[in-house]
């Protein structure tokens, strides 16, 4: 008996290890290719397998994967490992494969004038060192920006030039020549990257600052500047030296015209509205057709009674008319042949708005 | 203040004609004088020409009406037309509508009106027509936009709408500071 059992759980104890071993180990005729840094296993064994699976595919496919997957984790295994708080870790080396980019290569970009105008000329950027020895202050120190050589700006003393207004202001003159230079600069840049994008500048109406302009260009700007508002200029104070009439000016009637001439253009246009109206003949012929229909009804409901036989409910009227499509018109036979009575007013509402639509469009 | 143009006559004509048809030409010309349409502060005024003369003399921000002030254009020149508008144009409408009593009592303080309050209407009238009010005894009461034609007016539930407000006289009372 114990020889028996201790044979049987060695036996057992075998079968197991090449359980094992077998599910760990996976036989492939050609080897997988490997690119553990994108952690991609390629597999170029012929699928004859597949094939002829049939019903079976789904189980092949699962056990397919489950083997090429298996092969993975045995390379991975195989890796330098680490440890990371508390968690043993595998360093993959470096992806093989060359992925595709994700978005398309851009276009070139068209040149811009200047780089147009040192293509055709053959102007080489001059390259220029970075930093400039600066007298004031005993140090290399940039060319532009952050505490720069020669900062304009720090310079406590100008020279008021020979031809200048002794009592102008040399500082203010020189921040206003930096602001309007950099104002240029931006109306270039943007200027070059609409004729980029191939669209416009939103219009100035045609103005541009420029040195001097005469009155009328500044009489111009001005109203364009007064118009640019949400209500188009219509509660903006007027200036009080600006030409009062500048702008568009509508013409009216004198107020004491040729009455005689008044009443005949305001009669001529009646007359030109009045000619313009048909539809409204369609509306009372579609009237009447319904009038018609509903005396018809009436005398056929009548004659029918008179007989003795009476007809359940209110069908006869429910039935095809000729204005509309018969689902209409049985839809709203429905919603108030059954009950005379009103539902809550809501409910009366909103049956009221379909009809009313329905209404509506059977007279169109 | 000055005369109506083209467009803004138009506008007013087809608001008009909505509840007096070709009746307006009897507005336009009149046997018993030449009366004309001026437009002072976005109102438009219908006026005879004698008192327009007179009123020529007073300047504009010191005018404050003249004649009958029909409607107004809103900011956005659509034509409103006022309840001080119903006495030129009551006698020319071209569809009426009488209301029960106890309607025209709701009437007045500025609801819609049901059709249990409906007493009497004009034949053909179709929807969305422009139609004055009267109470039982024939006293023009308002302008109204029917909401149904005669005929579904026949067919609706007594708890529906059949005329929508427009004007009506309660507002000398409710709205007498803006009424000119």
């Amino acid at each position: 008996m114990e020889g028996q059992s201790v044979e049987e759980l060695l036996a057992k104890a075998e079968l197991d290890e090449a359980e094992k071993l077998r599910r760990i180990t996976v036989h492939k005729e050609l080897e997988l290719e490997f690119d553990l840094g994108n952690l991609l296993a390629s597999d170029r064994n012929p699928p004859t397998g597949l094939r002829c699976a049939g019903p079976t595919l789904d189980a092949e496919l699962r056990s397919l994967a489950r083997d090429n997957m298996q092969l993975i984790i045995n390379q991975l295994w195989q890796l330098p490992t680490e440890r990371v708080e508390e968690a043993l870790v595998a360093r993959l080396l470096e992806p093989t494969t060359r992925l595709p980019p994700e978005k398309p290569v851009p276009r070139p970009r068209p040149l811009m004038c200047w780089q147009q105008f040192a293509r055709l000329k053959g102007i080489r950027p001059k390259k220029k060192t970075n930093l400039v020895w600066d007298e004031v202050s005993g140090q290399w120190r940039r060319r532009w920006g952050y505490q720069r050589a020669r900062d304009d700006t720090k310079e406590w003393l100008i020279e008021v030039p020979g031809g200048a207004d002794p009592l102008e202001d040399q500082f203010t003159k020189r921040v206003q020549a930096k602001k309007e230079r950099v104002a240029k600069n931006e109306l270039i840049r943007l200027r070059n990257l609409a004729r980029a994008h191939k669209t416009q500048l939103p219009n100035a109406a045609g103005l541009h600052p420029t040195e001097h302009q005469s009155k009328e260009e500044l009489g111009r700007a001005m109203q364009v500047a007064k118009v640019s508002t949400a209500s188009v200029g219509r509660f903006q104070e007027r200036l009080p030296k600006a030409p009062h009439g500048a702008g568009k000016k509508r013409q009216f009637q004198p107020l004491f015209g040729d009455f005689a001439a008044e009443k005949k253009n305001q009669l001529e246009l009646l007359r030109v509205m009045s000619s313009k109206k048909p539809q409204l003949d369609i509306i009372r012929a579609t009237n009447k057709q319904l009038r018609e229909e509903d005396q018809e009804e009436a005398a056929k409901r009548r004659k029918l009674s008179q007989k003795g036989k009476r007809k359940g409910g209110r069908q006869g009227p429910g039935s095809k008319r000729k204005g509309g499509p018969p689902n209409q018109g049985g839809k709203r036979k429905g919603g108030f042949g059954g009950q005379m009575s009103s539902g809550p007013p809501g409910l009366g509402g909103k049956r009221k708005g379909g009809r009313q639509h329905q209404g509506g469009k059977r007279r169109k | 203040m000055r005369p109506l143009t083209e467009e803004e006559t138009r506008v007013v004509f087809e608001k008009l004609a909505k509840y007096i048809g070709e009746n307006l030409q009897l507005l336009v010309d009149r046997p018993d004088g030449t009366y004309c349409f001026r437009l002072h502060s976005d109102l438009v005024y219908y006026v005879s020409e004698k008192i327009m003369k007179l009123a020529a003399n007073i300047s504009g921000d010191k005018l404050v009406s003249l004649g009958t002030c029909f409607g107004k254009f809103t900011k956005t020149h659509k034509f409103r037309l006022h309840v001080t508008a119903l006495d030129y144009l009551a006698p020319y409408a071209k569809y009426k509508v009488w209301i029960t009593p106890g309607a025209e009592q709701s009437f007045l303080y500025g609801n819609h009106v049901l059709k249990s309050g409906l007493g009497r209407t004009t034949e053909n009238t179709s929807q969305h027509q422009g139609v004055v009010v009267y109470s039982m005894a024939d006293i023009p009461l308002g302008f109204v936009v029917a909401a149904k034609s005669t005929q579904d007016c026949r067919k609706v539930d007594p708890m529906a709408i059949v005329v929508f407000l427009q004007a009506d006289i309660g507002e000398y009372v409710r709205h007498e500071e803006t009424l000119t």
